[in-house]
């Protein structure tokens, strides 16, 4: 549910949000524990300044646990504030202290600053009435009109080639197979090995066969690298873009 | 009429917002109507609607000026399915709107604070309808997101500007004391407290 448009349905009691990810709490009747707050005190026709707060959450209590609200944090937010304050006032003062920090007044704070934020909501309240009664040009609000079905007249064989043109078009155009190759690095570092043992040095071009494919290319590739990383040979390009030279690594000659 | 007040109902009906005050001087001046000021024209608009009886009327609004169906004729055209109303919104969508008039720029945690429960799903769907919108980033931990009206607000709300709402100090009940310090668990206070008239964006 919207939480914004509850109030088309005063009567639904607690309005769940189940759709967004936050567990909105709404009573049609509170809009939180504030509100619920100042209904209790203009009920009880009580000072606003002079808080009996012992009562009021005593009540308080009562009104949530009556509307079984006490699952929701805000409220019991609200009471352990409540309860708190009403410890506060009954501890002891010492005698002759003038300067004594109300614990109440940042509570009476709180519903002054509430009370005048409802004040607001009334205005906006009456001013987005009179704006609900009146219409501006709209665009592009017309109705789409839906072409009421007629009824169909077809034989089977007309379904059929009918069904059998869709069919056709579903299908999905050919367009390459892609063969899968594996990568024969293991036979790859047998032929560099095997040229190695002939040679002290050799280049790119010495071990790549004529006419290579492209399997073939990334197999010498990665034996080359592969060998390189075990120290069996030198991979050196004595500048950019220049053919690598291949030789035998000494420190595994000598070994 | 005028032609000038002419031209400006032929401007007004074509859009489907108010249009803006710049808008139509800039109209008024490719009119070429020496003879006939804007807010004379305007004024001569207004009257025509309002004295030989139309089912129209012309209003100021959001800083701007729009031709909108007169009140009397609203259950008809909602009948005849050719427009709805927009739907309610509730307390707590009210009570936020109404605290980020006053407050904007705010943040989440503060419009919070004021109304004692979570605001992120109300937020969310004010946004949505575009009454609010984010207008920059808080100095805070974690430079929270600052909310703000929209035209659309105003629109919606039939003001003209954001000064047409009560100021803080005509409300009946007027803060009394200046808030002191920072409340627990909540954030700090933000400079003005209030107390200011609300501003424009």
């Amino acid at each position: 549910m919207d939480d914004v448009t509850t109030m088309s349905s005063p009567s639904s009691g607690i309005a769940e949000s189940a759709t967004s990810e936050v567990f909105v709490v709404e009573l049609a009747e509170y809009s939180g524990p504030l509100d619920l707050l100042l209904t209790l005190i203009r009920d009880e026709q009580i000072d606003i300044y002079d808080i009996p707060i012992a009562r009021i959450a005593e009540q308080f209590l009562a009104r949530i646990s009556s509307l079984k609200l006490d699952e929701a944090a805000d409220y019991l937010e609200m009471a352990a504030r409540l309860v708190r304050i009403k410890a506060q006032t009954l501890l002891p003062r010492r005698e002759g202290e003038d300067v004594w920090d109300d614990p109440r007044a940042e509570l009476v704070r709180r519903l002054l600053e509430y009370q005048q934020v409802r004040e607001v909501v009334d205005v906006l309240e009456r001013r987005s009435e009179e704006r609900r009664g009146k219409f501006a040009r709209a665009y592009s609000q017309q109705t789409v009109q839906i072409p009421l079905p007629g009824k169909l007249s077809l034989s089977l064989p007309e379904l059929l080639s009918a069904v059998d043109r869709v069919l056709r078009l579903a299908k999905k155009p050919h367009i390459h197979d892609v063969v899968p190759r594996a990568l024969d690095v293991d036979g790859a570092i047998g032929i560099v090995r095997a040229l190695l043992a002939i040679r002290a040095r050799a280049q790119w071009k010495d071990i790549l066969p004529k006419k290579a494919e492209p399997w073939e290319v990334l197999s010498l590739l990665l034996a080359l690298l592969e060998l390189a990383k075990r120290g069996e040979l030198r991979l050196e390009q004595p500048h950019a873009f220049a053919a690598f030279e291949i030789t035998r690594d000494p420190s595994s000659e000598a070994a | 009429m005028t032609p000038l007040a002419k031209l400006l109902e032929a401007a007004l009906f074509a859009s489907a917002t108010p249009v803006p005050v710049d808008s139509l001087e800039a109209i008024a001046k490719h009119a070429e109507d020496g003879e006939t000021t804007l807010e004379a024209a305007l004024e001569e608009l207004r009257l025509h609607y309002d004295i030989d009886g139309h089912g129209v009327e012309l209003v100021e609004v959001a800083g701007g000026w729009q031709i909108l169906t007169r009140p009397e004729y609203t259950e008809a055209i909602e009948r005849a399915q050719l427009a709805a109303r927009p739907q309610r919104l509730s307390t707590a969508a009210l009570e936020t709107l109404a605290i980020i008039a006053y407050r904007q720029p705010i943040g989440r945690s503060e419009i919070e604070e004021i109304r004692g429960v979570g605001a992120g799903a109300i937020l969310k769907s004010l946004h949505e309808r575009g009454l609010i919108d984010i207008t920059g980033r808080g100095e805070g931990l974690g430079r929270p997101l600052l909310y703000g009206t929209t035209p659309n607000f105003l629109e919606q709300f039939a003001l003209r500007h954001l000064e047409e709402l009560p100021r803080a100090d005509e409300l009946a009940i007027a803060l009394r004391a200046p808030r002191q310090g920072t409340p627990p668990g909540g954030v700090p206070a933000n400079k003005d407290n209030g107390e200011a008239p609300p501003r424009a964006d």
